[in-house]
């Protein structure tokens, strides 16, 4: 299983680089993991989203689709793409240190 | 890491409900994975895009064997709109969104959408026919220079 070390404290990723354990996740380890998705600097409404993630995931085992985002996170889809260019749901959920959010649509 | 897709562009040539979807769906979840995506409606998938039509695309009933129907079924008058009701209301369910919401949606995401020139000019469409996302109505040569370098999709 690969690693990476955020906030200089290792823990264990998928290759792709999503958390296997979100419970090893930290809010300090956010703006590093940020960074290595290409997001320099996180605004309040990045991090609006990151705790939405974290949350929906608490309370349903699983992270939140670009649809779903955009209907219920008070962010609008135009508005995701321009946060997380390289798809909200994906960097968000990668951001937050919970597993990429399956789903179609 | 394996090899990643960069960009792609989709062409929808097909004007019924389920020639439509697939391609709604694989902009959208390109876009959600980081992927550059245009879409080119073409022939009847302009309907997808038609300002007069884009609420009222359905389900094809004749000569889908998909569907598990008798072919004379097919044909009764209003079979099409019933499947289409029929399929609509499961969709709904699940929370797919209907194809002028998802339209809408697709174009927020930053996918591009085109109208085909030569379909356009053989239905006699204008870009006012068409719905304001369409960003412009372009030639097969424009289609292949915007698609460079990426994955072609033909639905």
């Amino acid at each position: 299983m690969p690693s990476a070390t955020y906030a200089r404290r290792t823990v264990t990723v998928n290759d792709e680089g999503f958390f296997e354990e979100p419970d090893q996740w930290t809010e300090e380890m956010a703006p590093e993991i940020a960074r290595t998705a290409g997001i320099d600097e996180l605004s309040e409404q990045h991090w609006r989203i990151i705790k939405f993630m974290r949350a929906e995931y608490a309370e349903k085992g699983t992270g939140p689709t670009v649809r779903v985002l955009g209907k219920t996170s008070g962010v609008s889809i135009k508005e995701l793409y321009e946060l997380f260019p390289k798809g909200p749901a994906k960097t968000a959920a990668k951001i937050a240190g919970i597993p990429k959010p399956r789903g179609c649509i | 890491m394996a090899d990643t897709i960069e960009k792609v562009s989709i062409i929808v040539s097909k004007g019924s409900l389920e020639g439509i979807y697939p391609a709604l769906i694989m902009a959208n979840g390109a876009r959600a994975e980081g992927i550059e995506a245009n879409l080119f409606f073409t022939f009847f998938g302009l309907d997808a895009v038609h300002k007069a039509r884009h609420e009222h695309i359905k389900v094809a009933t004749v000569g889908n064997p998909g569907l598990h129907l008798a072919t004379l079924a097919g044909v009764v008058p209003g079979m099409s709109s019933v499947m289409t009701h029929y399929l609509e209301h499961k969709m709904e369910k699940l929370d797919i969104p209907s194809i002028p919401e998802f339209i809408e949606m697709i174009a927020d995401t930053g996918a591009g959408l085109y109208g085909c020139k030569a379909s356009c000019d053989l239905f006699g469409l204008a870009k006012d026919d068409l719905i304001d996302q369409v960003k412009d109505i372009i030639t097969v040569g424009e289609f292949y220079e915007m698609a460079a370098g990426g994955e072609i999709i033909f639905t």
